[in-house]
Formats: C-alpha cells, sequence, structure tokens
C-alpha cells in the first residue's frame, strides 16, 4: 500500500530533541483524527525509539537521528526511527521486558512501552552501522461530529 | 523550578511538574533521592497532577523512590496521574507495587 502523506525529520542525538520528536510525530498524527489516548500512545512510542536512539545508538557521541513519518489509506500512522550509531548486538535480548544497558537511570521498558502502545514493532540493527525501528498503529476512525 | 516538597510529620508531599522524560528524568531523580535521604520521610506521595507527559524514564524514577522508600520502611503512593501517565506506568506493573491514583 502506497502513503498518502509523509514527512522526515533529522535531528542531532541531543535529548533536548526528544520533546521536539515526540511533539513533531503527534501534530503529523493529528490530521488522522486520533483520540486523546492514541495520541498519547503516538506521543510515548516516538519518546522511546527516539530515548533508545540517542542513548544506545550514540552514547559516547553525537549523531544523527531520523525520525520518518508516513499515513497510509487505511488510517495507519507508520513511524520510523533511524540512527547511524552503535546497533544492537541482540536484538531479542533487548526488547525484554527489564532488560537494560543503560544503568539505573534506565528501566529497561522502552521496547515493552512500544509493543504495548503501537500495533507492530519492527526492529533491525547491525552492530556498529546503526538501528532502524518501525512502529505501525492504526487509528479508529470515528463518526463525523 | 525545583518540584515543591511538603512535610507533614513523617509524611512527604513531592510534586512533579511538566514532561518527564530521559532529558528531565535524572536531575528529577536527583533531586528526589536527596530529598528523601534528608526527611527519611514514612510515606512519601508523589503528587503527579502537574505532569503533561511521562515515559519509561519516569518508570526509573518511580522504581528509585519506591526501593529508597522500601528500604526505609515506608510506603508510597502516587496521585493526581494523568490518563497518558497511568498507561505507562500500568504497562510496566507499577500498580503492582505502587498506589496510582489518576487525575479526577
Amino acid at each position: 500500500m502506497k502513503a498518502i502523506n509523509s514527512a522526515k525529520l533529522e535531528f542531532l542525538s541531543r535529548s533536548a530533541n526528544e520533546a521536539f520528536a515526540r511533539a513533531s510525530a503527534a501534530c503529523f498524527a493529528a490530521q488522522l483524527d486520533p483520540t486523546l489516548e492514541e495520541l498519547g500512545d503516538i506521543k510515548t512510542a516516538v519518546s522511546e525509539a527516539v530515548t533508545n536512539a540517542i542513548v544506545h545508538g550514540y552514547p559516547d557521541q553525537l549523531g544523527r537521528v531520523a525520525l520518518k513519518l508516513r499515513i497510509y489509506p487505511d488510517n495507519c500512522l507508520e513511524v520510523v526511527v533511524q540512527d547511524w550509531g552503535a546497533g544492537i548486538p541482540d536484538i531479542e535480548k533487548a526488547r525484554q521486558p527489564m532488560f537494560t544497558t543503560g544503568g539505573a537511570e534506565r528501566s529497561g521498558m522502552g521496547f515493552t512501552i512500544m509493543e504495548s502502545f503501537m500495533d507492530t514493532v519492527r526492529v533491525r540493527s547491525t552492530p556498529g552501522r546503526g538501528t532502524t525501528v518501525s512502529m505501525r498503529k492504526k487509528i479508529s476512525v470515528r463518526a463525523q461530529r | 523550578m525545583p518540584p515543591a516538597c511538603q512535610m507533614e510529620g513523617r509524611r512527604m508531599r513531592w510534586s512533579l511538574c511538566g514532561e518527564i522524560d530521559h532529558h528531565t528524568a535524572g536531575t528529577l531523580t536527583r533531586q528526589l533521592e536527596e530529598a528523601l535521604s534528608l526527611r527519611l520521610p514514612q510515606e512519601l506521595e508523589l503528587d503527579c497532577s502537574g505532569v503533561s507527559f511521562l515515559d519509561s524514564s519516569g518508570i526509573a524514577l518511580v522504581l528509585r523512590a519506591w526501593r529508597t522508600v522500601s528500604a526505609l520502611g515506608g510506603t508510597m503512593c502516587i496521585t493526581g496521574v494523568p490518563e497518558q501517565a497511568a498507561r505507562v506506568l500500568r504497562a510496566a506493573g507499577i500498580h503492582r507495587l505502587v498506589t496510582i491514583q489518576t487525575r479526577a
């Protein structure tokens, strides 16, 4: 299925951009007329994926993070968060609840939250080359008010 | 602005506000840990009525506070929690450790 609308943002892996990324994703998703709950889910999932790219993709350097947003005719939103950083050696392990390499300040719940709040979460990663997280969520069609 | 702290006997009310993410959680966690080790409360109320967003960084903050308060033999609750934050906390199973009161 071909996307009917798309947007792409690229920003430095500074933590201040986490708020920028989720607010931008919410603004783009607004054209699907989501409920407040759906909008909250999208913001949360984007925040988790972008934080992962910043914390784990570029642990000791600044790098580029891309946020790609697409809307499909079936009222589906696709969010892709990409980095060109460290990569994940063991994706299955990284997706397990409570697993983190980030120390006491991280909960290890990022992927669990993404999986709870989006319909699908796909992770591709090559150590030393970077990570791409693709998530989809179908937004319910509401009756015209 | 640092979070507001109110003491009533051994009960401590700590008010968080704004967006709690990886960018803000580090400072907020350190401030809360400092206050807890200084005041040694038996009851901690984490007031989230001013919170506009929370992600898994907020889970780490809550877990840290819960561990500290539990080590003091105390209890903890989270109040005024907005819907988005409540969904995140529930997805992480925090409601099994700490009472979560959602915003009225």
